[in-house]
């Protein structure tokens, strides 16, 4: 039995034969509309994040599952005191596959180590959200043609940002890409990741102003300057607003650049660029729903 | 100068920085064995100066030394048969430490979860550096010992 924690769980050929699946689920949703018919997913979100338990409620009943489950931690037995442990135990005998969301980093993992259904990890605090990262991939997949041979800009908060952090950990599997890494300096990427790249000898440039480097861009990939990753509410004040993509920014990026979002956006882009071409962000909130399709396919070794 | 007799069999620890023996008593759980241990502490030493030694008499296989490498791997072992120093062990870093030291990162799932070992797996041979096996936050040099 599989679950998914990290991004890297997957190889590079399991994820090509994940979004494989993806496509073909994109270009025949018919084909797997029963595929889970009699299957139950259960979403345990120990804390509310309505978009990705929406994406992965979805996708089950798209593949014709049933989904039940709690999305906050106060409708739930953690309220009374419960462990994840003894949670996932219990949750076994419900559903067929779980997905979790939790504010403190490791529960997922916790809960896989105790379950007896394949486990996702929907975001655990500001550690990994993996199958954000697999819509992420799957998007440029779709829309670029291609995972790698590339110039990425990563912008806004990259120093908390588990999204950039988890997307540049599954970027670099693939050749010939160069990071842009475009932040205040009180929001640049973590050492850590720089010094991994330095050490595989991966091109990388840290900007602060996105106008000096949008020209170069083959995606872009904007992230919100997030409120609860602030133990200070001044620094979050003094941050959020700094970096806004309006058109006349865009106007310097190239016909074929790629916008992406991992949303909710709150004002880090302009509502005057959602009407461009180069605007996916919502089509990648549908390359979402795809992926997690596929994936609870694969975990529930379902073949259609 | 304090003379402690010999072992016939066990280990003699050698080379621990001058205070850090009974934390060792500690981790190694000696408190738990009913041998004959003993805890020399600031011996003389030219390589150190000042140095601690623990001279524990067991069965050579009961004891994990594992977490000797995690605290200090300048750390000499000697291992005694019949009063003679047999082997001498070269310490290697563990791939994985349990409930030798608490993740400090306050989000991690450790700090909720009742009686959840705290595990740190080696990242970095080269750097020596551990991290927690669910958050993945560094270990410290400050991380607290259990």
């Amino acid at each position: 039995m599989r679950h998914l924690m990290n991004p890297l769980d997957f190889s590079v050929e399991e994820l090509d034969k994940l979004f494989d699946l993806a496509d073909d689920i994109a270009g025949n949703p018919a084909k797997y509309a029963h595929a889970c018919a009699g299957k139950k997913l259960a979403t345990c979100f120990y804390e509310p994040s309505t978009r990705t338990r929406l994406s992965f409620e979805s996708a089950m009943l798209s593949l014709g599952g049933q989904v039940l489950g709690f999305s906050d931690a106060g409708s739930s037995s953690a309220s009374k005191g419960e462990s994840v442990s003894d949670t996932i135990r219990i949750i076994s005998c419900y559903a067929d596959i779980c997905a979790m969301r939790h504010p403190k980093e490791g529960a997922p993992m916790v809960a896989a180590s105790r379950s007896g259904i394949p486990v996702i990890n929907a975001g655990d605090g500001g550690h990994q959200h993996p199958t954000q990262t697999l819509t992420d991939l799957l998007t440029i997949r779709a829309l670029k043609g291609r995972l790698g041979s590339f110039t990425i800009g990563l912008c806004g908060d990259l120093k908390f940002g588990r999204t950039v952090h988890s997307l540049i950990n599954a970027l670099i599997r693939y050749p010939n890409i160069r990071f842009l890494f475009i932040s205040p300096p009180e929001l640049r990427v973590p050492d850590y990741i720089t010094d991994m790249l330095s050490e595989k000898g991966i091109e990388y440039e840290e900007v602060i102003r996105l106008e000096d480097c949008m020209a170069e861009l083959d995606l872009l990939y904007m992230t919100r300057v997030q409120r609860e990753r602030f133990f200070n509410e001044e620094d979050y004040v003094r941050l959020k607003d700094f970096y806004i993509l309006n058109k006349e920014k865009l106007a310097l990026a190239k016909d074929d650049m790629l916008i992406l979002h991992p949303l909710p956006r709150v004002n880090e882009i302009s509502v005057e660029v959602d009407d461009d071409p180069r605007a996916v962000y919502f089509k990648q909130a549908q390359y979402g729903v795809y992926v997690r399709m596929a994936l609870i396919l694969t975990l529930l070794e379902i073949t259609v | 100068m304090l003379n402690v007799g010999k072992i016939e069999e066990g280990f003699v620890l050698d080379h621990i920085e001058a205070g850090k023996s009974l934390s060792i008593y500690h981790h190694l759980q000696l408190d738990k064995l009913d041998c004959t241990v003993a805890i020399i502490k600031n011996a003389r030493s030219n390589k150190m100066g000042k140095k601690d030694i623990l001279k524990v008499e067991c069965d050579i296989n009961t004891l994990d030394l594992d977490v000797l490498a995690f605290i200090d791997h300048n750390i000499t072992v000697n291992v005694i048969k019949d009063g003679k120093i047999v082997d001498k062990k070269d310490l290697v870093l563990p791939k994985e430490i349990k409930n030798i030291i608490k993740c400090k990162n306050p989000r991690c799932i450790t700090s909720i979860e009742q009686e959840l070992p705290h595990i740190f797996m080696l990242a970095d041979e080269e750097k020596e550096v551990y991290r927690c096996k669910y958050c993945e936050e560094k270990a410290s040099e400050s991380a607290a010992l259990w």
